[in-house]
Order: structure tokens, then sequence, then C-alpha cells
């Protein structure tokens, strides 16, 4: 089988002067894979993600990116790797304009000019959001401003893109054409949420999350539809909403 | 949660003062309002002179005075203080209607007022024909120190958030039944902008974890890399310098 992107074996951490917050997790996700990382709050799923790139170190286990380990000589190349949209946009963009924030990634790698130019239109492009590029970042939507998160990562040329609840905060629509973005992104896809029709929606593939350990990994729909497990996980569906049993899914 | 488009000073443009080189306009600011502070005292020619050439500055910018004039207002302090002059200040008097007024007073209020007018108007017109951006390329690339350019950039970017954090603060405040009336609502003012201040320690955290998240290792990237034609610099140094000719010459003549 092909090097996992994501490679984390028994990854523990505490954190200083506070309670253990993950306890061994070990998770996998290979080339191409959307996966979505479920738990009720308090989870650990924040811990686990800042875990992915090195902002935060295992106190014991391991975590590899592509085969290459979370080590402080590998961060810069670890942080390309990992593309981590986080869950409040204003966060994300701090510089004066739209592109200047795209640009802000590839040129911490070096680009210049030219090729810089040409990864922001891509990144933009891919989101649907090149006509906002000379915009400040207070002037757009809240849902742009998701999507301008999204290309602000996508144009690192990340192998795997990390999403902290992508549709917190977002209107039905916004968060309908956010889904059709994400369809389409030809990247590997980590995505931590509790909207559970969402996951449903994206990912084949889902993992659970609860009290530090992975308590569940398998396909999404079945997961979704073993309502003991989501209680005892406190995780539930939306009122009326049923999983589609197999064969009714079109 | 918008943007409140009154408290930008800058207007979308393409006059000759927009596409000037940020840069190239600022220090031309910055010479031109020290050519006229160093006007001597009285020097009424080149002191209207320079008044005219800020609101020339100002016409330039193509940006309508209805927008502009409330901007000028920030000047009132130093005419409040030109006004006040004529009355304290020492030295022979001259009657003026029913006053009797310092003369040295009027001679420094008159050129106080000239200096101030004249500065404020050129820097009037370059606060509205220069973006937030533009701003911080410009101090960029005159190499003001990294950490200064960033603190601006991100003031300019999160002053709104900010603000509109704090607005949600009050409204949740008075739809409590809160209202600001005397003295003992101070201390709960003084909690409010404490928490305002948290928040915005902690938004300060999750950006900079962001920033890390993107590769950031120390200093911004410079926004804009291309070089400035000379032209620039002259066109940009023309109001600075027609104030030093014209002092230099009234001297020269006087």
């Amino acid at each position: 089988m092909s090097t996992p992107v994501l490679d984390l074996r028994q990854v523990a951490h505490r954190y200083p002067g506070s309670a253990q917050a993950l306890f061994g997790v070990d998770l996998h996700v290979h080339v191409g894979e959307r996966v979505a990382l479920l738990g009720p709050n308090g989870a650990g799923k924040t811990t686990l993600v800042l875990h992915l790139n090195g902002i935060l170190r295992a106190g014991s286990g391991s975590v590899h990116v592509s085969g290459l380990p979370v080590t402080d000589a590998n961060l810069a190349e670890i942080r390309r790797r990992v593309g981590i949209v986080f869950q409040d946009p204003d966060d994300q963009l701090f510089m004066p304009t739209v592109r200047d924030d795209v640009a802000f990634g590839p040129a911490n790698q070096g680009l210049r000019g030219d090729d810089l130019d040409a990864r922001v239109e891509a990144a933009l492009r891919a989101v649907d959001v090149l006509d906002l590029a000379d915009r400040a970042p207070h002037h757009l939507s809240f849902g742009q401003r998701r999507r301008v998160a999204i290309a602000t990562v996508l144009a690192m040329e990340p192998d795997v893109l990390v999403l902290d609840e992508p549709t917190s905060n977002l209107d039905p629509a916004s968060r309908r054409e956010l889904a059709d973005i994400l369809r389409r992104l030809p990247v590997t896809l980590l995505m931590v949420t509790h909207d559970l029709p969402y996951a449903a929606e994206l990912c084949e593939r889902s993992v659970i999350l609860s009290q530090g350990v992975v308590v569940a990994d398998g396909p999404t729909l079945p997961l979704l539809a073993d309502t003991a497990l989501l209680a005892e996980h406190r995780l539930e569906l939306p009122w009326g909403f049923a999983i589609p049993t197999a064969g009714t899914r079109d | 949660m918008g943007s409140r488009p009154s408290l930008h000073l800058h207007v979308e443009g393409t006059g000759p003062l927009h596409v000037l080189a940020p840069q190239a306009k600022l220090v031309g600011l910055f010479v031109f309002a020290l050519a006229t502070v160093a006007v001597p005292t009285g020097n009424w020619p080149v002191l209207l002179g320079a008044v005219a050439l800020g609101g020339l500055l100002v016409l330039l910018s193509g940006v309508g005075w209805r927008h502009v004039a409330p901007r000028l207002l920030i000047e009132m302090p130093f005419l409040v203080f030109a006004l006040v002059l004529p009355f304290v200040a020492t030295g022979p008097r001259v009657a003026v209607g029913p006053f009797e007024l310092s003369e040295p007073g009027l001679l420094a209020a008159g050129t106080l007022a000239a200096k101030g007018t004249a500065a404020v108007l050129a820097a009037t017109a370059f606060s509205v024909t220069t973006s937030a951006r533009d701003l911080v390329v410009g101090l960029q690339r005159l190499r003001l120190p990294t950490t200064l350019v960033a603190i601006l950039s991100f003031m300019v970017r999160y002053v709104s958030v900010v603000t509109d954090e704090f607005t949600r603060m009050r409204i949740a405040r008075e739809s409590r039944g809160f209202r600001a009336r005397s003295l003992r609502s101070w201390p709960v003012l003084g909690r409010s902008l404490g928490t305002l201040f948290v928040r915005s320690y902690e938004r300060g955290e999750r950006v900079h974890l962001a920033m890390t998240s993107r590769g950031w290792s120390g200093g911004l990237p410079l926004l804009d890399e291309s070089t400035v034609p000379l032209r620039h610099w002259v066109l940009a140094f023309l109001p600075a310098a027609v104030v030093l000719v014209a002092v230099t010459a009234s001297r020269v003549m006087a």
C-alpha cells in the first residue's frame, strides 16, 4: 500500500498544567481520501489537528506526513504539506487584500513574481473567488471569507487539506456552495466537524474521536446509521434526517 | 457586520495622485509639511501660497469636497488654539473691533493657521488617494522596521473586526437593560473594555497560529517589488520644492 498522507501512531498529548487531551490516537489517511473527523465538543479534535502540522507535538507516539516525520528540522516542509483552514476566517485572513493573503503562504515558501501570481490565481479560481482578489477581507461576506480562507491554504499546494468546522456560521446556500467546491477539489481532505449530514455528503470515510481516542473508523453511512454508537459519543443526526440505506443512495 | 464606508478615508480613483507610487507620495508629503513649517512667521505670500498648493492637491485628488471637508475637521484643535493666541499672548496691542489683541499673537496665530491648513490639506489629499494597502506597501518600501509595518497592517485589517466586537458587546449590554448614565456605570464599561482586550489578545494568538501554519517565520512578505520610475519622485517632491523655492526667493529679494 502507498505511504499514507497522514500517519499518526499512538499520538498522546497533555497540555501543560491541565488534563490529558489525547490518549494514543491512530489515524491513517491515504492519497485522495476524504475523511471526516467527528466528535463532540472537547473530544480533542482541534488538539489532534494542531499535531498535524507540528504546532503541538505529541507527548508520545509519532506523526508522519507523506512519510516525513514531524520534527523541528522538517517543520517548513510539513507546513507546506498540511494545509489547515481554521474555523474563524477572520483569524486566517490577516493581510490587507485577498490577493496578498493568498500570496502569504507561497511567498513564505520562497515563490516570487509570475510564479507567485499564477499560484494565487489558480487558488482563487479553485474556490470561485478570483473576482474578489483586490478586495479587503473585511468587505467580504462570511461565506466568501470562508472560501478565501480555503484558497490561502490551497495556494500552498498541500498534500492534505484540513478543515476545522467548515460549515460553522454558514447560511444554507453558502454551505451548499462550499460543498460543491470541496467536492470538486482534487485534494486529500480531512474535515473536522460535528455537522454529520455534511460528513455524509462529502466524506466516504469517517473517524469518531471521543475523549481523546478513536472509537470508530469506517465508511461514513453505516457509521452514522449506528444510533447507539452516535449516542454514546454525544453525536446526533439533526431532527428529521435519515441516513439513506445501502442501495437507495443516488 | 459589514463595513462602514464613512470610516474610510480612501476613495478609489485613477487621478494623478492615485497612480503616484505610495512611497514617493509619503516622502513628498513629509517634505512638504517640513518645508511649510520652515516658512518664517508672517511671510504671507509664501504661507498663503502653501495653503493654495494644499488646496490644489485636494483638487487634483479628484475627490469631492463633500468627502474631504469633514476630514479637515481634524485641524480644529489647532485653529482653536490659533484663535486664543492673540488674546493671551504678550507684547504690543492693537485694537481689532472691540478687542485689544496682541500683535505678535496675531502674527503667530495667522502663521499657525496657515501652516496647519496647508499641511492638513496635503495630508488629506494623500489619505484620500492612498489605500490602506498602498500605505503598507509604501512604508515597506521605505524600509520602516518590519515590526512596525506589521503592526500597522494588522491594525488596518482588524480595526473593523474589533469595533464590530465592541458593538456586539454594547448591544448585548443594552439588551439586558444597561444604560451608561452616570459615573456608576463606568466599572461596567471598564470590564467590557477588559473583556474586549482579552478577546483581542486571544484573536492575536489565533492569527499567529494561522500565520505559523502557513510557514511564517518572521517578517511580512514584500507586497510589491516593482521599481518606481524617477518621474514619480520628481512629481511627489514638486509641492515641497515650490515652497522651498518661494521661501528662498522671498528671502533673497528682501
